[in-house]
């Protein structure tokens, strides 16, 4: 086993970066245990956030994370890194919002760098239907204590010059929702963070461990099966998105869930000219520029389910010319690689959290196009759910049960494309 | 692109197509409880590999029609057809 490793500081920086050597490994591995306390399958942004907040807020660390490729091969690793808590209802306002501040101090409670950048995000109206939603969402917004309002062409243009906000657009920009605390992330670095964050505090991660079966009896959990070998368990956590109905169905539990790829593609780098994150719902597009002045295009999921990964032409096609409607000036950039993820849509736009009919099994699933953003908020809502065996108030409108009692949480008009 | 095979018009490229899901036995108006109902209208199988599903040819015939497709390769193939119902026999035909 090696040992653990060192905090980062502007020392060691210096120190490794002379030269380049002994940088540490970020985390360690371990053999698989024949039991553990919790064991989380998915480690994605989900499942390793759950497994720090269980280790560090409830000090429950006899925590395995696993996963059957690497961590962050998921949905983590390829989404497009927007934040933002501009949502519609109360209850996913106030959700979103407390990820938000979650972020805000994540790089120094993690020590890690996760280049949470806040330029504000302008979600586009070309048509008085959106408007009015807009107009619906800033309300409830400022009323949870959320910074968001309804803005002008005019304000528009000032902080996006390179938007066409004439009327002779062919899809003319009537307004947008701006909210200035949205902005963009490394989601890389929020994945690593939290792993090595997590193994500091004894969380076992396991990569190319695959679940392939969850063993129950008189409807409890009592554990799971791996390909490398099996191990005995009175919790198990599913963070495993795209692939939640599998893993559920090893444990008998019916999700409303249906799995869809979302693509999304970037191009060279340029310099800096684009500050704000742009999402036009009409013209199923947005658009940001990172630190590297890569620009990062992304649209709404593709048109049929799939456990498919593969790029599809029509995709960038579309993308591109949906593109040219807003900045006309892009025409001559290059796209560098475009790819897909896989996302669990549910029937309301919004998560499924907590426990489920089989007693030590829970789901935090459902994430859709949506869920990088909830990372934070969601592993330490599961963590104190797991540690308490009962839903904290954050999460209690988000229970599997409001499908059949019919409670859903309809989030449709301010998640289906600004993701 | 992916192909459909749509039973009228042949096979057809899927931006052709609206994806109407998998096909979920519908339960009876009359006798469903709520909770049955609900199950119904939101809970699905979302398999790996070979489903049944339903398709609607939008930009051709109009048509729906049902397919199976495998949700790890996007391969489709022409549903069997559904077995014809029964004759009535004469004392149900009331
Ligand atoms: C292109 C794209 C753009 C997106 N943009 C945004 C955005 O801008 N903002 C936002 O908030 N969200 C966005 N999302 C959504 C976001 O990426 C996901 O909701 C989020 O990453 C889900 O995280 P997770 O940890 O739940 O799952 P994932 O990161 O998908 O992790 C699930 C893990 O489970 C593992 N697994 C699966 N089956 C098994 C098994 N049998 N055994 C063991 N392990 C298994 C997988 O290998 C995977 O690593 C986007 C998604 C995509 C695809
Ligand atoms: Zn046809």
């Amino acid at each position: 086993m090696m040992t653990k490793p060192s905090r980062y500081s502007a020392f060691s920086l210096l120190r490794h970066g002379i030269g380049h050597s002994g940088w540490p490994r970020a985390w360690r591995s371990h053999p698989l245990k024949p039991s553990y306390d919790v064991v989380i399958i998915g480690g994605g942004v989900h499942g390793l956030a759950a497994a720090y907040y269980l280790a560090v807020n409830h000090g429950i660390r006899d925590v395995a994370v696993l996963d059957k490729s690497y961590l962050g091969s998921g949905g983590s690793g390829r989404n497009t890194a927007i934040l933002r808590s501009n949502y519609l209802t109360p209850e996913g306002v106030r959700f979103y919002d407390r990820s938000m501040r979650l972020y805000r101090h994540l790089a120094s409670d993690l020590n890690f760098n996760v280049m949470f950048s806040r330029r504000g995000h302008l979600t586009l109206a070309h048509n008085d239907g959106s408007l009015r939603t807009m107009r619906w969402r800033a309300e409830v917004n400022k009323l949870q204590g959320v910074d968001s309002e309804v803005i002008g062409p005019g304000e528009i243009k000032k902080l996006v010059p390179h938007l066409d906000t004439s009327a002779g657009a062919r899809y003319p920009i009537l307004g947008a929702l701006y909210h200035p605390p949205g902005g963009i992330i490394r989601h890389d670095a929020v994945v690593w963070g939290y792993a090595r964050a997590a193994d500091a505090n004894g969380v076992h991660l396991h990569q190319d461990t695959e679940v392939t079966g969850i063993e129950t009896r008189d409807g409890r959990v009592t554990g799971v099966r791996t390909t490398r070998g099996d191990i005995s368990t009175p919790a198990v956590l599913n963070c495993t998105a795209g692939w939640s109905t599998l893993i559920s169905d090893m444990a008998g539990v019916d999700l409303p869930v249906t799995t869809s790829p979302l693509q999304a593609a970037v191009t060279e780098p340029v310099r800096p000219f684009l500050d704000a994150v742009v999402v036009s719902g009409t013209l199923h597009v947005y658009v940001s520029q990172t630190d590297r002045g890569e620009l990062v295009f992304g649209a709404s999921v593709d048109p049929f389910t799939s456990y498919s990964m593969r790029g599809s032409l029509e995709f960038a096609e579309g993308l591109a010319g949906h593109v040219l409607e807003l900045m006309p000036a892009l025409s001559r950039m290059r796209l560098l690689r475009q790819w897909a993820g896989l996302c669990d849509m549910t029937p309301d736009f919004s998560p499924i959290m907590g426990p489920t009919p089989v007693d030590g099994f829970y789901v935090d699933v459902g994430w859709g196009t949506y869920g990088f953003k909830a990372g934070p908020v969601s592993g330490e809502a599961m963590a104190d759910c797991i540690a308490h065996q009962r839903p904290p108030e954050i999460i209690s409108a988000f229970g599997l049960d409001r499908f059949t009692e019919g409670r859903l949480v309809g989030e449709k008009g301010a998640a289906a494309v600004g993701h | 692109m992916i192909q459909l095979p749509c039973p009228w018009c042949g096979p057809r490229n899927a931006s052709e197509f609206a994806h109407r899901g998998e096909v979920v036995p519908r339960p009876d108006v009359a006798t469903a409880s709520i909770t049955e109902w609900r199950r119904y209208l939101y809970f699905r199988r979302n398999a790996l590999g070979w489903v049944t599903e339903t398709w609607y040819h939008a930009a051709g015939c109009r048509r729906f029609f049902t397919v199976e497709r495998n949700t790890q390769t996007n391969e489709a193939r022409l549903a069997p057809r559904p077995e014809p119902e029964p004759a009535p026999r004469s004392e149900d035909a009331r």
